[in-house]
């Protein structure tokens, strides 16, 4: 079907697609180029790329030194090597806790299930900085956690979690466990019955049909909702800075310093830059998924 | 898929709602703690509440962050409403497949790499039109385009579940396609169209990083201003303001979806009643 010339239907594309080329798209541009500057003292605090000489040539500044210097100090690849570790496991243990409760979920009554679903978004819906800073008053020495294990004696000294990678592996499974949860919730209530009953009736037992059957039917759910905690979980900041301590370099911290402690722009811009390379094969993956789950 | 489930199931799905709302109920708890030391129960008291009506700078921060969320979350909704008609019901125009990734792609984009691009493209178009000026305005900006992807998302699938053949119906009596689309389609997603309000104003009002590149020297939210009082270590007035900011989000949520849920029932009734 050809479409048809109907100047009121760009009345409704236009808007957003303006809006979200400007704010969301040309940024990166703009990243891009000043991740090709060098950090000077003035506002805004880095050189221009592209200059007029008084006559009238561009002129083009290129700098490399900071992808130059992204590559010879080991703080940044030691901390997107370590973002990377955090992510991939933190996703695995999401998805080891978050399959087994979709599951529970897409099998529970229908009335049941919207309570249950909005009992999992509930924490989703309220704030992140103060749901991670909460989770501090449980894994802190003098904490919840310790104070209950040290009362039943289970423990002669209180466990040391805050400050470590074990709280950032905590607060990551505690605060992106919902986006596990609902992809993987979305194709396993899909899922018809009828196949598990057909499965058992030609003799396969019930283990066997979930591995036969519903595993790889519920993959896009896998997919979406490890690659919803991966690829944020990535670039965290906030809960390596809050629970993390000073050996939980994650790119996202390293970046943060690097443009309020440091001040410098241009290597925050390059920073941004190759992670957002190291992301790219990640976020093709689920946008491919999602388009094709759209589709379907 | 509407099968028994195995008690080991079932106590995994609990497990995992414990852990989630645990850390929540121990902080409401502390909240009330009347001595400052954590470690200390000093019995109940409701001082910390108090204290935050004196201050200043919390005030402002939050009268500040309400007054981005409202923008913020009215101007997403107009947005990812006209990006969910667009991409559900125009099949084929130019820049169809840019629109998918530029609203599915804030969903996932890490929200650093976001607030420094988004400040870098600010300082650029200052130097080029001396606008927009770092504060409220680029705030508003920036939550706008995370927040657009949000309702989209959202809007975008219940429009996919509308049955067309209302609309359809309503265009052979007479009413022109916007009518149509207005009167029979539009109550269909309100409700979408309402929580995702909702979703953008709890996203917005909660936004630390991004806010804290884009928002300048002279503005500070409120997670800002909770984030600088939180990293020198737990505050005993933080627990009382999170602990309210948690059960007002709490019950606006769970009201929201209690008379959405109703709603949709009523309606399903009446279109089973009509004979559809």
């Amino acid at each position: 079907m050809k479409p048809t010339w109907r100047p009121g239907r760009w009345l409704i594309i236009l808007p957003p697609l303006i809006f979200l080329t400007v704010f969301f798209l040309i940024p990166f541009a703009f990243a891009f180029k000043i991740s090709f500057a060098e950090a000077a003292p003035h506002v805004p605090p880095f050189t221009d790329v592209f200059s007029f000489t008084p006559d009238h040539h561009l002129q083009l500044a290129l700098s490399l030194g900071n992808y130059r210097y992204l590559l010879t100090d080991e703080v940044y690849g030691v901390a997107y090597l370590y973002s990377l570790r955090t992510a991939f496991f933190s996703t695995l243990i999401c998805l080891a806790i978050g399959y087994p409760m979709a599951y529970a979920i897409a099998r529970s009554p229908r009335s049941a299930q919207g309570l249950l679903l909005l009992i999992i978004m509930l924490p989703f819906w309220t704030s992140f900085l103060l749901r991670v800073y909460a989770l501090e008053g449980i894994i802190r020495d003098n904490g919840f956690l310790n104070t209950a294990l040290l009362h039943l004696g289970l423990i002669s000294h209180p466990l040391r979690i805050m400050r470590t990678s074990l709280a950032v592996y905590i607060g990551i499974v505690y605060s992106y466990l919902p986006f596990m949860v609902l992809p993987l919730f979305a194709t396993l209530e899909k899922l018809d019955p009828l196949l598990l009953e057909a499965a058992e009736d030609l003799g396969s037992t019930p283990r066997r049909a979930f591995v036969d059957i519903t595993l790889p039917l519920s993959l896009p759910g896998v997919i979406a909702g490890s690659m919803l905690v991966f690829i944020p979980a990535v670039g965290e900041f906030v809960i390596p800075s809050l629970l993390g301590g000073p050996n939980t370099l994650m790119i996202g911290r390293v970046l943060w310093d690097e443009f309020f402690g440091n001040h410098d722009w241009p290597v925050a811009s390059a920073v941004a830059i190759g992670f957002l390379l190291l992301l790219a094969g990640p976020i093709a993956i689920y946008q491919y998924y999602n388009v094709r789950q759209l589709e379907a | 898929m509407e099968r028994r489930s195995s008690t080991a199931l079932l106590s995994v799905l609990f497990f995992g709602i414990a852990l989630l709302y645990l850390p929540i109920l121990v902080l409401i708890g502390y909240s009330f703690n009347a001595s400052p030391l954590v470690n200390v129960w000093g019995g109940f008291s409701t001082a910390w509440y108090g204290e935050l009506l004196h201050n200043r700078q919390l005030l402002q921060a939050a009268l500040l962050s309400l007054e981005v969320a409202l923008t913020a979350s009215t101007g997403a909704v107009l947005l990812g409403t006209l990006a969910a008609i667009a991409l559900v019901r125009f099949a084929r125009f130019r820049g169809r497949l840019l629109l998918t990734g530029m609203v599915n792609a804030p969903l996932v984009m890490p929200e650093i790499i976001t607030g420094i691009t988004q400040l870098l493209l600010f300082v650029s178009m200052v130097q080029l039109f001396s606008w927009p000026h770092r504060g409220f305005t680029t705030i508003v900006l920036s939550h706008i385009t995370f927040c657009t992807a949000y309702v989209t998302i959202t809007v975008q699938s219940r429009l996919q579940a509308a049955d067309r053949s209302l609309e359809e119906a309503a265009m052979d009596l007479g009413a022109s396609p916007t009518r149509a689309f207005l009167e029979v389609t539009l109550p269909i997603i309100s409700p979408a169209i309402i929580s995702s309000w909702l979703l953008s104003f709890t996203l917005s009002l909660d936004d630390l990083v991004i806010s804290s590149f884009v928002a300048g020297p002279g503005a500070s939210t409120l997670p800002m201003v909770i984030y600088s009082k939180v990293k020198l270590g737990v505050s005993p007035d933080i627990n009382a303001l999170a602990s309210l900011i948690v059960c007002a989000v709490g019950a606006c949520v769970i009201a929201a979806g209690y008379l959405m849920t109703r709603a949709d029932r009523r309606r399903t009734r009446e279109a089973q009643l009509a004979g559809h």
